[in-house]
């Protein structure tokens, strides 16, 4: 059964009945191979890759206790980026983002749950309180003061914090009302600087472990790792998922996908829900790829822009004689 | 006298030709002939150096695949204590950045072509889901390296990730869950999307050019059967 | 020590700071465009360049 329809150069083209020239698949497939490998061999010789060490809890802690101390506390009072984040790490009303009225990050909920009150601060204190009375002391009295005292307590602290400092193994902060809040900061920064915090925080792991989620949430929430990034260009406002540490060559590919957060309305009015709006363009733009067999206007431009009459030049004259 | 033709091989008894076996035999036999799989001759009008970049591709994704082996025979920490280790990334990391060289140029010169033409759409969307899932399996990739890049990269990817809800199940920050990506199920996504890019090549053949009339305009006068 | 790891085997060091250029709201690596202006000149060389086979003898 066969059916006739009208010819459409842009998606038909007749079978060739041309000539054949003799061709040797496996050798040119063999030789191409060479070639890359010889390349690929060249290229790693002559640059290498780059390899720079992982941020720690402790490397940050160390470099910067007071930016982990203000980290740890918006961590405590549930006002960091990763207690206001909402799904998947939290229920944070408001927080998702949308497609008009449509949040599909609220659709699919809370399934990496993560509350920095008890991952990030008072979990891992209980652990190492034991060792320690003060500590025990200020954990029981946090626990079994109110909400209200609790708040009061965190604010004070979180005004302060700032103008802390590291010294001689305790986090001094000017003098105020902080019941035991600033002695559980000053306890967990002495953890984080031992390494203790990086290895408690390991998710799903009792011994081995492979799942870094709380870990790299507190550490994102600081500015070390941001300060760091920055300096190398990776930051999300200079086009850095395109980009490599050092003068690596990065991800040219990921071109379209970040040239749209540095754009109108994507950094203006859009922002807030830059994220799925642009995953949501480029989810468009990439099945408009994978059709483009079947779009009239972009499967005409081969013909128009005639860069075949160039790939093909000697069949033309060849037909032409 | 009369002579009875040589019973084709290929061809299953009438009794059996009801079978699962005997039919897939009968419809890949029918797509996939020998001559068309291997083939030893090309259309005369290939006689440019664009149709070198599939060939370039495929070998440099066989090189990526291979030192990706080599690094799993170590585990995924061994290249941050040994110069070997280290050398064998490289060779990892350059192959990736070669795929990707040769792919896209590839991708260009088969859109100048049009290659889609003549029933040849599913030849263009499996490469182009390839090249999606290519950008996939690479950013798994990234955020395994164990190292500074893969904290900044799968702690920003997140956001755009988790914005579309599929961060509520592919979690970028689970190195385990991100490393078995990498190294088990992307590879074998691509594979077989690869397969199935190039037997689709193999059956329906290299699109012929554009056909001009005599006045050199692309020519629309064309009867052709579906 | 990073460094020095990153080096071995490199014979050209790439762990130094980035080149990056600007242009307008374009920010862009002096390694990401040297990739994609090869990348453009390899294509344009490629559809100009004819490879030649073996012609057939019948």
């Amino acid at each position: 059964m066969s059916r006739v329809r009208r010819f459409n150069p842009d998606r038909d083209v007749s079978p060739w009945k041309g000539p054949l020239r003799p061709y040797d698949l496996l050798k040119e497939v063999t030789v191409a191979f060479r070639v890359v490998a010889v390349l690929v061999v060249g290229l790693a010789v002559l640059f290498g890759s780059p390899d720079e060490k992982a941020v720690t809890i402790k490397s940050w802690s160390s470099a910067n206790a007071v930016d982990f101390a203000t980290t740890a506390i918006t961590e405590l009072d549930g006002t960091s980026a990763t207690a206001t984040y909402g799904p998947p790490y939290n229920a944070t009303p408001d927080a998702s983002q949308k497609i008009g009225p449509i949040s599909l990050q609220k659709i699919a909920g809370v399934h990496q749950p993560v509350n920095t009150t008890q991952d990030f601060v008072l979990g891992p204190l209980t652990t190492i309180a034991p060792q320690n009375p003060t500590l025990t002391g200020a954990l029981a009295t946090f626990r079994s003061a109110d909400d209200k005292q609790k708040a009061d307590w965190e604010a004070a602290y979180e005004t302060s914090v700032a103008k802390a400092e590291w010294m001689n193994g305790v986090l001094v902060v000017p003098p105020g009302a902080y019941g035991p809040v600033a002695t559980m900061i000053s306890s967990l920064t002495s953890m984080a600087q031992s390494g203790a915090l990086d290895t408690s925080m390991v998710d799903q792991a009792h011994f081995y472990g492979t799942n870094y989620t709380k870990s790299l949430l507190f550490v994102a929430d600081g500015t070390y790792l941001e300060g760091l990034a920055t300096s190398q260009h990776l930051g999300g406002d200079q086009w850095g998922m395109m980009n490599e540490t050092g003068s690596f060559p990065g991800q040219a590919w990921l071109w379209a996908y970040t040239m749209w957060y540095q754009v109108w309305p994507f950094n203006g009015p859009w922002s807030a829900n830059a994220d799925v709006l642009v995953w949501a363009l480029m989810m468009v733009l990439t099945l408009a790829l994978i059709f483009v067999p079947y779009l009239p206007g972009l499967r005409s431009i081969p013909r128009w822009t005639r860069v075949y009459r160039i790939i093909w030049r000697e069949h033309y004259r060849s037909s032409k004689v | 006298m009369t002579t009875t033709t040589p019973r084709d091989p290929a061809a299953p008894l009438p009794e059996d030709a009801d079978q699962w076996t005997a039919k897939a035999r009968g419809a890949l036999l029918e797509r996939l002939p020998a001559e068309k799989l291997l083939p030893d001759r090309q259309p005369a009008y290939l006689s440019s150096a664009i149709y070198l970049f599939g060939a370039l591709t495929l070998a440099a994704l066989v090189i990526v695949m291979a030192t990706g082996g080599v690094l799993a025979l170590e585990g995924p920490t061994w290249w941050h204590v040994s110069s070997t280790g280290l050398f064998v990334n490289s060779l990892h990391l350059w192959s990736v950045e070669a795929m990707f060289f040769f792919m896209v140029i590839h991708l260009w010169g088969k859109f100048f072509m049009a290659a889609w033409r003549g029933n040849r759409q599913l030849t263009w969307m499996t490469g182009a889901v390839t090249f999606a899932t290519s950008i996939g399996a690479a950013f798994t990739g990234y955020v395994s390296q164990t190292n500074f890049d893969s904290q900044w990269i799968s702690t920003q990817a997140k956001d755009g990730i988790n914005s579309t809800g599929i961060g509520a199940f592919f979690n970028v920050l689970n190195f385990g869950q991100m490393l078995m990506w990498h190294i088990v199920l992307l590879p074998l996504v691509v594979g077989l999307l690869t397969g199935l890019h190039l037997l689709m090549v193999r059956r329906r053949g290299i699109v012929p050019p554009f056909a001009l009339d005599a006045n050199g305009k692309v020519s629309r006068d064309v009867e052709v059967e579906q | 020590m990073t460094a020095v790891m990153a080096l071995v085997g490199a014979l050209i060091n790439l762990g130094g700071p980035g080149h990056y250029l600007h242009w307008g709201f374009l920010q862009i690596s002096l390694a990401n465009v040297i990739v994609i202006i090869v990348m453009v000149l390899t294509f344009v060389a490629a559809v100009f360049i004819p490879v030649h086979r073996r012609k057939d003898r019948s």
